[in-house]
């Protein structure tokens, strides 16, 4: 039994190393891909092409001084930037990276990631009510309304696939799209819950929490150093969860197309089978290794971890398009479009997908 | 080794719940109550009911405990802390709540009244939950055995959802 | 306007009342906007300024009038050549000088680059306050094209001292003409970058349509002018109303609003820009040759008397009212600053508006504090 609680505890940390290490260079990606799309570079100083950035961003608000205002209720200042940060990370627990590799494989696991990940919005409410200023606590009241909204209208969008796939559990989901994308059976679905997903971690064009030009930052104002860190890093991982999920649910999670998968293998096994005769006149053991070398690039290329980090990093290119182009949407106009056009849309979607299932 | 988990989540369940009601600031013990929440689906689960627990922290914790904290950040919570905490019906709760708790007492320990499911249903539970999945038992039985008091039920929170609705939208003159 | 403190408003039944700056991102500097609500709806706004007051006034009392000319630079800095050509104009008026031609239109060339310089902040921040951050990026990489075309003619970016009294001190190298016309041919493929970006997005126009509408007799009423008034749909502008400088030898367009809203404000803005660049180009191919300063006295006395010129700043219509003596400092001197005026116009615009809309309101009258508060 310990070896099991071994195993687990390693792969536990395996993938929150992996995770906040790719929020950290998630906010990279982002830097890079606005910077690119407003024709300036981005981060170039540190490193090669600015590569270093976000230990130099983490050292920076490591070192600073963290600054708890005379206003602040102290331990609810204090905790709600672990209230914000945890479970955006407890939610990777049950996200299976591929077909065998997760922590946790629980039946409940997409109510589990919604049960989880609605927490998150105790931590910004926390935090404005807590900081004892005025342009937080409204950051937080916009927050707390946006958020418990649309968390309806993401688990609404869900449904609709989930009744295709007939199951909750994430690795089921998966298997049931190994032929068809549920974003062919659900388009609505997945524009259903992409929208909900952007105002679920509050970005634009739905940043209205933290819009710094009307609110100054929101929720966060008073917050400085690692505090600040922690709210930075909530979003990106949030971020993270949703394009997960989305992946999952409607990308096929680690799946590959097939067709690719028989380009990519083709295409390696030709390489290799030309530099193997290329090189045929050397000695044998040569040829055996550029078989060997190709063997194993191949395995990388068509593995469902690499295809399930490519799926994601579309999804957070989606985010990051969006915050670059899109002005931000006035509040009213945001629940209006919630409740008035989403909410009968995610219904609507359900109705139809009950229908079809129904009579095929 | 469930025992040990048991402990920790039962104490710290009613630790919490003591929270809620002794602490003088209201978004503390709104929080509390938020703990209370968590301790609770984590004795769901170790009893084998996982989708009532996810569910637990679905509505109640996410849901359900954020419209609670919403209201009362509104109110100017310095204000309320010189409150006092006792009133004049304290005799009262007192007696009120030594009876609930004597009456559980007795429920529990001597089987007096014989609420607990028979052993059969139990075990049948336990069987399909086994066979087909907690949420689809979960399910099935909700939809088939006690759909009928589940539509009355959807139909009194909608009556009271109409009520609030219309009662916050009046004008107040 | 009455003296505005907080303990001045008494909150009436159910008013909440929000401060919004002196620091506020939004408010462009030191602006306070205090706005009496009910609920989400604004039921007042009142304006506070001073924050930024220098008495530049006064300072143009105690100083001859060519050393007054930096000043101008500074009261709407981001936009200074403007400022130096009312100023200057006014000088020349009541002195009675002339200007030579070629320096009439270099004066042109550069004041259309200040307008597009002005429009190009302005819509930068008026974006970038509405959320929509790259056309801030793209805004300001074309404004630095601007700023450098003044390095080569003046030598300076933002405090340009771009004209003397009496005309151009140094001719701008002929590089400077090169890279106007240049400049002026290549622009107007640039608004369409943020014409891409704002004009036909359904988020920017739910933000600014039919937001803090101010209707024609309102504006004409309140004194608003510039592109402000223009957006209400009165088609007044200076440049043609009271031709100064060389406008009158230009073919250009007043573009003018229907709504007066947020977005016809933008609108006209926009093609404004592309009229000054159609300005540019004119004024940069006919340029006449000669000399481009007028004799001026070392000491500068213009006789007994008074003036008021006015031109068509970025931001509407900008004043210098000057008294002299006889000495070589002017008696009185007195500045209309667009802003301050058009600023007024906010109670009007917001007067049962959405809270939320109050960025885009102040936004959209573009002001800059140095010369509201002078």
């Amino acid at each position: 039994m310990w070896l099991e609680v071994g195993f687990a505890l390693i792969k536990i940390l395996i993938i929150w190393g992996a995770v906040s290490f790719l929020v950290a260079y998630m906010v990279y990606f982002e830097r890079k891909v606005i910077g690119h799309i407003q024709v300036r570079m981005g981060p170039m100083r540190v490193g090669y092409h600015g590569l270093l950035q976000p230990i130099a961003d983490g050292l920076k608000l490591f070192l600073k001084e963290d600054i708890i205002p005379h206003q602040a209720d102290r331990p609810v200042f204090l905790m709600a930037p672990l209230f914000a940060l945890i479970p955006a990370f407890i939610v990777y627990s049950v996200i299976p990276i591929s077909g065998n590799f997760f922590i946790a494989n629980i039946d409940i696991g997409i109510i589990y990631i919604l049960g989880i990940s609605s927490l998150g919005v105790f931590g910004i409410v926390m935090a404005g009510w807590a900081s004892g200023s005025k342009y937080s606590l409204l950051g937080g009241f916009r927050s707390a309304a946006q958020l418990i909204s649309y968390e309806i209208f993401l688990g609404f969008a869900l449904i609709g696939p989930l009744m295709v796939a007939g199951s909750l559990n994430l690795l089921e989901i998966v298997e049931a799209q190994k032929n068809v994308w549920f974003i062919f059976y659900q388009p609505l679905a997945f524009v259903l819950y992409f929208v909900a997903g952007l105002a679920e971690t509050n970005r634009h064009p739905f940043d209205l929490p933290e819009a710094e030009t009307e609110l100054v930052g929101g929720f966060h104002t008073e917050y400085s150093g690692m505090k600040f860190a922690f709210f930075f890093l909530a979003e990106y991982a949030n971020m993270m969860v949703i394009c997960s999920i989305g992946a999952i649910i409607f990308f096929g999670g680690w799946q590959i197309p097939q067709f690719l998968e028989t380009i990519i293998s083709g295409g390696v096994d030709l390489v290799t089978s030309l530099v193997a005769s290329a090189l045929g006149a050397a000695p044998t053991g040569l040829a055996s290794l550029v078989q060997n070398i190709g063997g194993v690039v191949k395995a990388v290329l068509i593995s469902g971890p690499l295809w399930f980090f490519l799926k994601v990093l579309f999804g957070m290119f989606l985010f990051f398009w969006i915050r670059g182009t899109l002005p931000r949407f006035r509040y009213d106009r945001l629940m209006a479009m919630g409740w008035k056009l989403m909410f009968p849309l995610a219904l609507l979607n359900i109705f139809i997908t009950g229908i079809v299932l129904h009579l095929v | 080794m469930e025992w040990p988990f048991f402990l920790i989540f039962a104490v710290g369940m009613i630790a919490s719940s003591v929270m809620v009601i002794s602490l003088r600031n209201m978004v503390h013990s709104a929080l509390s109550l938020l703990l209370s929440f968590f301790f609770v689906a984590a004795l769901y689960v170790m009893l084998g009911a996982e989708f009532l627990a996810a569910i637990q922290i679905l509505i109640y914790a996410g849901a359900i405990m954020m419209l609670y904290v919403f209201v009362i950040m509104l109110v100017n919570v310095r204000e309320q802390m010189g409150v006092r905490q006792w009133n004049r019906q304290r005799a009262f709760a007192f007696i009120i709540g030594g009876l609930l708790a004597a009456e559980f007492l007795v429920i529990l320990l001597t089987g007096f009244f014989d609420l607990l499911p028979p052993a059969r249903v139990v075990a049948e539970g336990a069987k399909a939950t086994a066979e087909i999945g907690n949420t689809e038992a979960f399910g099935s039985v909700l939809y088939t055995q006690f759909l009928f008091p589940f539509e009355v039920v959807s139909l009194l929170l909608l009556a009271a959802m109409i009520g609030a609705i219309v009662l916050a939208k009046r004008e107040i003159k | 306007m009455t003296q505005v403190t907080p303990e001045t408003i008494v909150p009436q039944v159910e008013e909440l009342i929000l401060n919004m700056g002196p620091q506020h991102p939004s408010t462009h500097g030191v602006l306070r906007v205090i706005l009496r609500l009910k609920g989400e709806i604004v039921q007042g706004v009142d304006v506070d300024i001073g924050y930024l007051h220098r008495g530049v006034e006064k300072i143009g009392e105690n100083i001859t009038y060519a050393q007054f000319v930096p000043y101008t630079d500074r009261t709407d800095y981001v936009a200074s050549p403007a400022n130096n050509l009312g100023y200057v104009e006014a000088v020349e008026k009541l002195a009675l000088m002339q200007v030579p031609a070629r320096a009439q239109y270099i004066r042109v060339i550069t004041a259309e680059l200040t307008r597009i310089a002005s429009h190009l902040l302005w819509l930068a921040t008026h974006a970038l306050d509405i959320g929509a951050m790259t056309v801030f990026l793209y805004c300001f990489r074309d404004r630095e094209k601007v700023l450098d075309l003044f390095e080569i003619a003046f030598g300076a970016r933002l405090t340009v001292h771009a004209f003397r009294v009496g005309g151009i001190y140094h001719d701008p190298p002929k590089l400077f003409y090169d890279k106007c016309t240049e400049f002026a041919r290549e622009f107007p493929k640039a608004i369409y970058d943020y014409e891409d970006l704002l004009t036909e997005n359904r988020i920017w126009q739910s933000r600014t349509r039919g937001v803090a509408v101010l209707s024609a007799e309102d504006a004409i009423d309140l004194g608003a002018s510039g592109p402000i008034l223009r957006a209400s749909g009165v088609a007044h502008d200076v440049r043609r109303a009271e031709p100064y400088a060389a406008y009158e030898d230009f073919d250009f367009t007043i573009p003018v609003g229907k709504n007066g809203d947020v977005y016809d404000r933008y609108l006209v803005r926009v093609e404004e820009m592309r009229q000054s660049a159609f300005i540019i180009e004119q004024a940069a191919a006919d340029l006449p040759s000669g000399k481009t300063m007028a004799k001026v006295p070392r000491v500068l006395k213009p006789k007994r008397g008074e003036v008021y010129h006015r031109i068509e700043s970025p931001k509407g219509e900008l004043g210098y009212y000057l008294v002299s003596d006889g000495t070589d400092r002017a008696y009185r001197l007195r500045i209309r600053p667009p802003s301050f005026v058009n600023l007024q116009s906010i109670s009007t615009m917001m007067q049962g508006g959405l809270v939320a809309d109050a960025v885009a309101a102040i936004g959209s009258i573009d002001i800059v504090l140095g010369e509201v508060d002078r």
